[in-house]
């Protein structure tokens, strides 16, 4: 069976097996729904995996369950968009562009950081190989399920093929002995040699036609290239420096991807010209500058600086980077310099889904969309508050009440180790 | 150095010192509950007086700043802050000399950069008292100081320049390219023999007949001060047996020691409690991994509940971020079981306790240093900033970070 249609069996069976077969109200709660105003206390109905209606007053059917969430606050699951969860790895060293390697066969995901994940109220991510790489590997987009395979986790297009984009990186990451780059020029070089291979396989693709005899031989990475040449696969490019932001926006005009801006360090320095662009930037606020000399001038100002100048803001783990439990607190320091509060939960929530082409599905609550949500004890953005419950596709996958999920939340012994089971009963709690 | 140390100081105070009266909407004096509407005075570079607005008179002359909470200046209690620089680039790492196990003569003073950026990057959040030096990463790595987060030079900056001296028991002491340590009983074994042999030097060095002394041995020196007492041993132990090993040797050649990171202490908290130890923890959101790989945001409010002297740290970092910030490892461990005083007091009174500088640092209160930190809301929060800056009534930031 091909990977899509085999997939495409297995989502059937999830959704017999798993689907929520009761609607559950969540009264009383304070809501942000992100794609509207904030409801000081209302309802939220869930069914069948998605969101049925949110709202002050909603008219709850008489079977539905129902959950007191008073003086509790539900905002949509974070989204992740750079994430090294699951002890992920991509090319090898054998080349610095490696389109055809594949992050998702190699995704662990009995590994302790997809449950951390889940207690830091993150349910969608961009799960992605390394910086080492101009290029080292297509992305995968997941959503932290209770899983014991990578199927279980997977998110599809509308195609049924698998949704992710592709790791790129320029600075000094990727430099090292040939066949590597030495240089930022010849960084650039390579790729854009390799993108011009792309644009012509993709050439002789077309003028074949149907004539399979004409058609050249498959090449996995052109093809993965020409997928990001028309557009079906977003770019997602590390980059640090001024001037190598500037390279990617050079680029990504030159061959027409479609590219969001990774840890972006210096964008407060060249944040016109990102605007001007019109590519969005993830970035990734640190506790301190330096560690790296192109990380010298990291500062949480970088938020409301692109802010200011009308980018499209995302923020990520770069797990183990920073730790997937602290997920909200990169919006906290994003307020602390000035960003505004309702920036910043729109930078852990929808800006990621755009970044991803998610957003039809996850990143706000609203009636049809995906009910992923997570319950928290008050306001988002201030550091006393705890995630208490992480809701994906109307399941429970996290609940601080629960001692072994509260494990993951605070770590302690065995909080690290592997999985043998995924922390949740797979048969479902009721849910 | 002593002696040049007290005269540099003194130059300081004459050049910057301003009397100041600085008012609070909170005063979190640490010696008492925390003030409301409250007034602290600075002269001389010393805390003159502290109490109600009401009930002291500002006088004339005073430069007044007004900040909604004051707070003592924060004491990050093991940094590696000024030895370690921020670039991260062979030429600013300091921390650690690789070319034997054990290297008890090397002197923080000898390496610290006064003008290093993360100075001032944690004096901007609050932070004036740090206690900084050699690193984890050999059985004996080398000796630490505390400094005031401000001078241009490492006298200017001092207070105590040997404070303490630096051990590691764990993976990071292996020795590299097959030298010792290989194992964990070897670097107890190695650490035990050094201790005795230092033991016998003393002795000898004691000796009336001058023939008999020993050539000084600036090594064996070192390891006597810390036999006699006079320096404790700063044991960085992140597993629990590691943890016991350091209260083993401790107690069999009467060592005072405090233990550092100490990520599994929670295991062994009865042992640390009887053998009178204070653990600087990990900082609250050090990376889960490793040797590390079963510490919790909870270990420093389980410390606290046991009853064991705690002081909490930003640590050694070796890749991004550079160094991290006690403030915000305070306000992680604050939300996560040990509370807005205990935590504050983790970077401030039990700090300055535990590295004995609190008759000093640490509070505010009459006669101690004229260190602020002044914030617009509560110091832990996300969205509050620190807003000024004072060490020994200088004001040495007024930047909002």
């Amino acid at each position: 069976m091909s990977l899509p249609l085999r997939l495409a069996a297995l989502l059937v069976l999830a959704t017999a097996a798993g689907a929520q077969q009761t609607p559950i109200a969540f009264t009383g709660a304070h809501l942000i729904p992100v794609d509207g105003p904030e409801i000081e206390s209302g309802t939220l109905l869930v069914h069948e995996g998605k969101i049925v209606a949110i709202g002050a007053s909603v008219a709850i059917p008489s079977g539905a369950e129902r959950v007191d969430a008073s003086g509790k606050t539900i905002m949509p699951g974070l989204v992740d968009t750079h994430s090294h969860a699951g002890q992920v790895e991509g090319a090898d060293r054998s080349a610095p562009m490696q389109a055809g390697v594949r992050t998702l066969d190699s995704i662990n995901v009995r590994h302790s950081g997809i449950q951390k994940a889940q207690a830091g109220g993150i349910t969608t991510a961009n799960i992605m190989s390394g910086s080492g790489h101009l290029l080292s590997g297509q992305t995968t987009y997941v959503k932290y399920r209770d899983g014991k395979t990578i199927d279980e986790l997977l998110l599809y297009n509308a195609d049924g093929s698998v949704a992710g984009g592709i790791k790129m990186a320029n600075g000094t990451n990727s430099r090292r002995d040939p066949p590597f780059p030495g240089t930022r020029a010849k960084s650039a070089a390579i790729v854009r040699e390799q993108f011009v291979k792309a644009q012509e396989y993709a050439a002789k693709i077309e003028a074949a036609g149907d004539d399979e005899s004409k058609r050249p031989e498959r090449d996995l990475g052109l093809e993965a290239l020409g997928e990001v040449l028309v557009g079906k696969r977003v770019v997602h490019h590390h980059t640090h420096r001024h001037d190598d932001i500037l390279t990617v926006l050079r680029l990504a005009e030159e061959f027409g991807f479609q590219v969001v801006l990774q840890h972006a360090s210096d964008a407060r320095f060249v944040a016109q010209e990102i605007a001007a662009a019109g590519v969005p930037a993830s970035i990734l606020l640190l506790d301190s500058p330096g560690g790296k000399i192109e990380a010298k001038h990291v500062a949480f100002e970088t938020a409301r600086a692109l802010e200011d100048a009308g980018v499209l803001i995302g923020f990520h783990t770069d797990d183990s980077i920073t730790d997937s439990r602290l997920f909200l607190r990169q919006g906290g320091l994003a307020i602390r310099a000035g960003m505004s509060r309702q920036g910043a939960i729109y930078g852990l929530t929808m800006a990621g889904a755009r970044m991803l082409r998610l957003e039809d599905r996850v990143g706000s609550l609203a009636p049809g969309k995906d009910a992923d949500f997570v319950i928290l004890s008050g306001e988002p953005l201030s550091i006393y508050t705890q995630v208490l419950e992480t809701w994906i596709d109307g399941e429970r996958v996290f609940d601080r009440s629960d001692p072994a999920d509260r494990l993951y939340a605070e770590g302690g012994w065995g909080a690290s180790h592997d999985q043998t089971t995924a922390a949740h009963d797979l048969a479902g709690e009721g849910h | 150095m002593a002696r040049l140390t007290v005269f540099a100081l003194l130059c300081c105070s004459l050049v910057s010192a301003q009397d100041l009266a600085v008012h609070g909407e909170t005063v979190h004096t640490m010696a008492g509950d925390a003030i409301t509407n409250g007034v602290v005075l600075i002269r001389d570079g010393k805390i003159a007086e502290v109490g109600l607005a009401g009930e002291i008179e500002i006088p004339a002359g005073f430069r007044t700043l007004e900040a909604k909470v004051v707070t003592p200046g924060l004491i990050d209690a093991h940094t590696v802050v000024g030895i370690a620089g921020y670039l991260n680039q062979s030429h600013d790492q300091e921390q650690i000399e690789r070319s034997a196990a054990i290297q008890p003569d090397l002197r923080a003073v000898d390496a610290y950069d006064a003008r290093e950026r993360l100075i001032e990057w944690v004096r901007e959040f609050g932070v004036t008292t740090i206690h900084t030096g050699h690193g984890p990463g050999a059985l004996v790595s080398g000796q630490t100081m505390i400094a005031k987060t401000r001078g241009r030079t490492v006298d200017e900056a001092l207070v105590k320049p040997f404070a303490m001296l630096a051990v590691t028991i764990g993976d990071s002491a292996r020795g590299r390219d097959n030298k010792s340590p290989g194992t964990r009983a070897k670097m107890a074994a190695m650490l035990r023999a050094e201790l005795l042999k230092a033991q016998a030097y003393a002795r000898e060095r004691e000796s009336a007949d001058e023939d008999k002394k020993p050539d000084r041995d600036l090594e064996l020196e070192v390891l006597a001060s810390v036999l006699a007492g006079e320096i404790p041993l700063l044991v960085t132990a992140q597993r629990s047996r590691d943890i016991l090993t350091a209260l083993r040797i401790a107690d069999e050649l009467d060592l005072e020691i405090v233990l550092d990171g100490a990520a599994e202490s929670y295991e062994v908290l009865d042992q640390i409690r009887e053998a009178g130890v204070p653990v600087i923890v990990h900082p609250t959101m050090y990376r889960a991994r490793a040797e590390t790989e079963n510490l919790s945001f909870e270990t420093a409010s389980k410390l606290v509940a046991a009853g064991i002297p705690t002081a909490l740290q930003s640590g050694f970092e070796g890749y991004v971020p550079k160094t991290r910030v006690v403030l915000l490892e305070a306000g992680m461990a604050a939300a996560h079981g040990l509370g807005f005083e205990q935590a504050l007091g983790a970077i401030t009174l039990e700090a300055a306790k535990i590295l004995g500088i609190n008759d000093r640092v640490g509070s505010i209160e009459p006669g101690k240093d004229g260190d602020l930190a002044l914030y617009d809301g509560d110091p832990f929060e996300y969205a509050t900033h620190c807003v000024g800056v004072v060490i020994e009534g200088e004001v040495v930031s007024e930047t909002v970070r």
